[in-house]
């Protein structure tokens, strides 16, 4: 049996991929360790937040799974940032751990030329440095045109609490023990990292009224923009919150050098956004407290996910650690944290299109590239997904750019930056991020999503509906005026806002900090078009100048990225080049002026010699 | 650009040494064939080896060679620097037997250029270094000379340092929410630190343009009707400095009929077309050929004529200049005054005549007046020196106001974050330091956020 695609592993990045080949017509197999954990979330229960949230409404623009699944599986959503601009807003969902999975499954089981196999891939199949298939541990040999690894945090993985070392992977899963060896052998760089995980707490065992609740919104979010509630606000799940205590610093400090971590046992670098609770500790010892929250994991069970409080610690010491919390001293601890490591390879080993550069026809995606969090996994996957099916077709690879997508600034940077620490991604990485923001992730992306094939039809007509729709009113605002009359020079001061002293359109006069649109539909009956319609031209008439502006930098930046570099180029041949430049870009190679100019060690005197290079030689 | 380059590195003629200096992959192989003594491709790097050079076996002189092998060299290549006898011709011979060797004639600042190509200096020390090759007078040696020990850069660093905090302030709110201990930066805290920084950018870039003026010369243009005494002031200025008068025309886009240096201040006199030489060519060309040079001037001095009642002309020429740094010399004092300037509310006017030079010094101390010079000459040259870096920093002050009006209209702090951000990252264009992690690596070692 060949097929065309097999994506290793089903965690969110390969549920991404195998949905995205199978539903573009390519015969694809999904080998799974356990079909049990088929989008399994081993961490928190939580979707999305800031940055984050955007690349799930990417992910949903562009035709992928995730939004969907997490609106099925809301427990409470929140959006973030309220007080903030709209660049930065982000919705975050607590999502179900049981519902997730399940839901993701049945997708899965319900999509044409997509099988599910439970088996174990140790070795790739690989002929001329092309890939020609997988074998499985009992020495099965699986052919097939491509194949995508999203094998997550289980290569060499191993689980430390204290001093105690145990090949596993999460959740005492099998870990894939052969596969990074092979790799290694193919010739990948291989890295080791680290993360870890806190606590989970029996629900009946924690006194609540120690706590503080925190609610989710009053009004309902979606994640996808086909905008199905599944839960309405009423019904959301509270989390709590509570703080460390001084006991709990003492504690800990007193218990150090038994963690993992201080105890040396740990060789993987962690991620510096997600400090385990030691590292907070010794790190920031000037700090009294530290905030902890209680996350509800599942309504099917009991597990309180203890975000902020995630240890390597022995079993024995996170006993006293837990019970020195308030509202916690009689917690009863249903699973212990602890830290994981696991193989990965280095990011910088990948083209744009998340092909590897040494094996034809072999996508990564997913922690593996040394990414951390579902959203990050699940979005490259789609997008290593969209890539196999447009090589199987022939066509060019979509490469989505750092000012249309975050997505686009993810795998720029992984492939470009590569990464020391799981990679996380945060607004900040974002040069143009009022362009990235999450009301507009439809209109940046859904014309790829239906290029590719992804969104039907039905769907791309709803959504050129509305960017027609908002195109109209922006125009309608900018054409209709109003000039200093009486009457109008009243409602306006009443506002207040600073009376007319000449005729203003409409769009002008939203710009003013103080008019809302509400005030616009005074003058002019704005109800045909709907809250999203109305909100893009608000927002486009707010920070038109903003908007410019970014837009601007963006166009410089794409100017640089127009510069193509030739595949073949010999960066030995160019003379002046600066060594850690040139060992640089002949470790990256990059594709443009664009990205050359964006590796870390590659100053703007060896961007204008590659210029002149180029010049000379074309 | 792998060639080797050479030129003399020390001033000619002048000194008892002169020093020829050669760069890149063949520099020291070069030598080597011309030089009898110890065989230079052998000795260690950092050495000075003595000697003899040779041209096709005949001893030019007896000379000093130090070797100084890549990467820790000026321009991070292999350097040999040849100390001989100063004197122009035995210096001149030495480099031509070096270019008959296989060296190419550097241009002019090529060494500095190749240390920066190769990474040896950032751009504020490599700029600084191509000004004191084109200082013209100690001042401006001084000023470009407190730019190598980094003062400049110290000073946008300190301004960097601070946007950085504040910029790590606003991202970890921004991307760490719900974090209850984490202080939320306010507006009056932003506002706050912007109208400081506003001040002393401003200050910069202020006493920058002054000391631009000192190192490349205050930009001046003598006008006024024909026959008022235009030349006559124009050679007495000149008068006082007859060793510095230079013909230079051509060397900068303007046409400077001269280069006047009053007490280590440059005056770059402009001419139209050569007022020095007749009054005839300006009735031709009129006033209005002159507006250009007058709009580019960063001083005009206007010549009226004591002995006549001020014409439409010189009114013209008067409104004309209102807006610039002006002053107005009233010439042929010697002579009965019949001008009344009474009603015409002019500023620094000072008097002169052809018998006396006291005039002229009054213009002197006027000039110096008008620009400041004198305070700028005592203090510690801290500031800006080129005009790629005084209109970075103009752009620098434009978006912190930007980010000033943005707060004043409240916008989201976010918003107000992307015009500080653009002058961190303007600011980092002066010293050749652009974006990378800075910010993040500053958010995660001074919050605590994460899992």
């Amino acid at each position: 049996m060949k097929y065309e695609v097999i994506v290793v592993g089903g965690g969110h990045a390969g549920c991404e991929a195998a949905l995205a080949t199978a539903r573009l017509g390519h015969k694809t197999l999904l080998i799974t360790s356990n079909i049990k954990n088929i989008a399994d979330m081993p961490c928190n229960p939580s979707i999305g937040g800031p940055a984050k949230g955007i690349v799930v409404r990417e992910i949903d623009a562009l035709g992928g799974e995730m939004g969907k699944n997490a609106d099925k599986a809301a427990l409470q959503t929140k959006m973030l940032n309220t007080k903030k601009g709209p660049a930065v807003q982000a919705l975050r969902f607590q999502a179900d751990k049981v519902t997730y999975p399940k839901e993701m499954l049945k997708t899965l089981r319900a999509t044409k030329n997509l099988e599910i196999q439970e088996a174990m891939v140790e070795k790739l199949l690989v002929n001329n440095q092309k890939i020609e298939g997988v074998e499985l541990e009992d020495g099965t040999k699986i052919p097939s045109t491509i194949v995508i690894l999203t094998t997550g945090t289980y290569l060499k993985a191993v689980v430390l609490t204290g001093s105690t070392k145990k090949s596993s992977g999460p959740h005492g899963e099998k870990e894939s023990k052969y596969l990074s060896d092979n790799l290694r052998e193919l010739g990948f760089t291989i890295k080791r990292l680290k993360t870890g995980t806190p606590q989970r707490i029996d629900k009946n065992s924690i006194d609540y009224s120690k706590t503080k609740e925190e609610k989710g919104d009053a009004v309902a979010h979606t994640f996808s923009f086909d905008n199905i509630v599944y839960r309405q606000p009423k019904d959301q799940i509270s989390c709590h919150l509570i703080y460390t205590t001084p006991k709990t610093h003492e504690i800990i400090k007193e218990h150090l050098n038994e963690s993992s971590m201080y105890g040396g046992y740990v060789e993987g670098i962690g991620p510096r956004y997600c400090p385990s609770i030691e590292d907070k500790v010794v790190r920031f010892s000037d700090k009294e407290r530290h905030q902890l929250f209680l996350e509800p994991e599942s309504l099917y069970y009991d597990d309180i996910y203890l975000q902020g409080f995630s240890t390597s610690m022995p079993h024995d010491v996170q006993e006293l650690m837990v019970h020195s919390l308030p509202g916690l001293e009689h917690a009863k601890i249903l699973k212990y944290g602890y830290a994981i490591e696991y193989d990965a390879i280095d990011s910088m080993q990948l083209k744009r299109s998340l092909e590897t550069k040494l094996i034809e026809n072999l996508y990564t995606a997913g922690q593996i590239n040394g990414t951390s969090g579902y959203e990050e996994a699940a979005g490259q996957g789609l997008i290593a997904g969209i890539n196999a099916a447009l090589k199987l077709e022939g066509k060019k690879p979509l490469i989505l750019k750092r000012n249309e997508s975050y997505i686009g600034v993810l795998i720029d940077d992984l492939v470009t930056k590569g990464v020391k620490d799981p990679y996380r991604l945060l607004t900040s990485r974002a040069e143009y991020r009022l362009l990235l923001r999450n009301d507009n992730a439809d209109l940046r992306l859904r014309e790829y999503g239906y290029q590719v094939g992804l969104i039907s039809k039905e769907k791309y007509e709803v959504f050129c509906k509305k960017k027609e729709n908002i195109k109209k009113l922006i125009d309608q605002l900018q054409t209709t005026r109003i000039t200093p009359k009486k009457e109008i020079n009243e409602y306006i001061e009443k506002i207040p806002s600073p009376p007319l002293k000449d005729g203003i359109s409409l769009f002008d006069l939203l710009k003013r900090p103080e008019i809302a649109l509400e005030n616009i539909k005074h003058f002019i009956d704005i109800s045909s078009y709907s809250k999203e319609e109305q909100e893009q031209v608000e927002i486009n008439a707010k920070y038109e100048g903003y908007i410019k502006k970014a837009k601007k930098e963006a166009a410089k930046m794409l100017s640089l990225e127009e510069k193509i570099i030739p595949e073949n180029i010999d960066y030995n041949q160019i003379p002046n080049l600066a060594s850690e430049a040139r060992q640089k870009l002949c470790e990256v190679r990059p594709t443009t002026i664009g990205q050359a100019s964006r590796i870390s060690g590659v100053n703007p005197a060896d961007i204008s010699i590659l210029m002149v290079y180029l010049r000379r030689n074309s | 650009m792998n060639d080797t380059i050479v030129a003399i590195s020390t001033a000619m003629g002048v000194g008892a040494i002169s020093i020829v200096r050669l760069s890149g992959n063949d520099a020291i192989n070069i030598v080597n064939n011309c030089f009898k003594g110890k065989d230079l491709t052998k000795v260690e790097s950092h050495t000075i080896n003595y000697g003899h050079l040779l041209d096709n076996g005949e001893v030019i002189d007896e000379v000093l060679v130090s070797v100084m092998k890549a990467p820790r060299t000026y321009t991070m290549e292999d350097v040999v620097e040849i100390n001989c006898h100063g004197g122009i011709i035995s210096t001149k011979r030495i480099l031509e037997t070096m270019l008959t060797n296989g060296a190419r004639l550097a241009e002019p600042g090529e060494f500095t250029k190749r240390a920066f190509l190769n990474g040896r200096i950032d751009l504020v020390k490599s700029e600084a270094v191509m000004d004191i090759i084109d200082s013209k007078t100690e001042e401006a040696n001084k000023l470009a000379l407190s730019q190598l020990t980094g003062t400049t850069s110290n000073m946008i660093h300190s301004f960097r340092e601070k946007l950085k905090q504040l910029l790590a302030s606003i991202e970890v709110n921004i991307d760490y929410p719900e974090y209850h201990d984490i202080e939320v930066i306010t507006k009056e805290q932003v506002s706050s630190e912007i109208v400081k920084m506003k001040q002393e950018l401003e200050k910069v870039i202020k006493e920058s343009k002054n000391s631009t003026l000192i190192k490349e010369g205050i930009k001046t243009v003598i006008v006024g009707r024909p026959n008022v005494g235009k030349s006559s002031i124009l050679n007495k200025l000149l008068e006082q400095d007859k060793a510095i008068v230079t013909d230079i025309a051509g060397t900068t886009r303007d046409i400077v009929e001269g280069e006047i240096n009053l007490d280590g201040i440059l005056l770059n006199i402009i001419d139209t077309a050569g007022i020095r030489s007749t009054d005839d060519v300006v009735e031709k060309i009129g006033v209005e050929k002159s507006i250009s040079m007058i709009e580019d001037a960063d001083l005009v001095i206007v010549v009226l004529n004591n002995n006549e009642p001020l014409t439409a002309e010189d009114k013209e020429i008067l409104s004309k200049t209102k807006e610039k740094q002006r002053i107005i010399v009233i010439n042929k004092t010697d002579l009965p005054t019949n001008i009344d300037i009474s009603k015409e509310n002019l500023k620094n006017v000072v008097h002169t005549n052809a018998n006396t030079v006291e005039g002229i010094k009054q213009l002197k101390s006027k000039i110096i007046e008008l620009f400041q010079l004198e305070t700028l000459k005592t203090k510690d040259y801290t500031y800006l020196s080129n005009a790629r870096q005084i209109s970075l920093a103009k752009k620098a002050y434009q978006s912190l106001k930007e980010a000033e009006t943005g707060l004043n209209n409240n916008l989201p702090i976010d918003m107000v974050e992307i015009d500080l951000k653009e002058t961190f990252d303007l600011l980092g264009e002066i010293i050749g330091e652009t974006y990378s992690e800075e910010i993040l690596d500053h958010l995660f070692a001074n919050f605590c956020v994460g899992k």
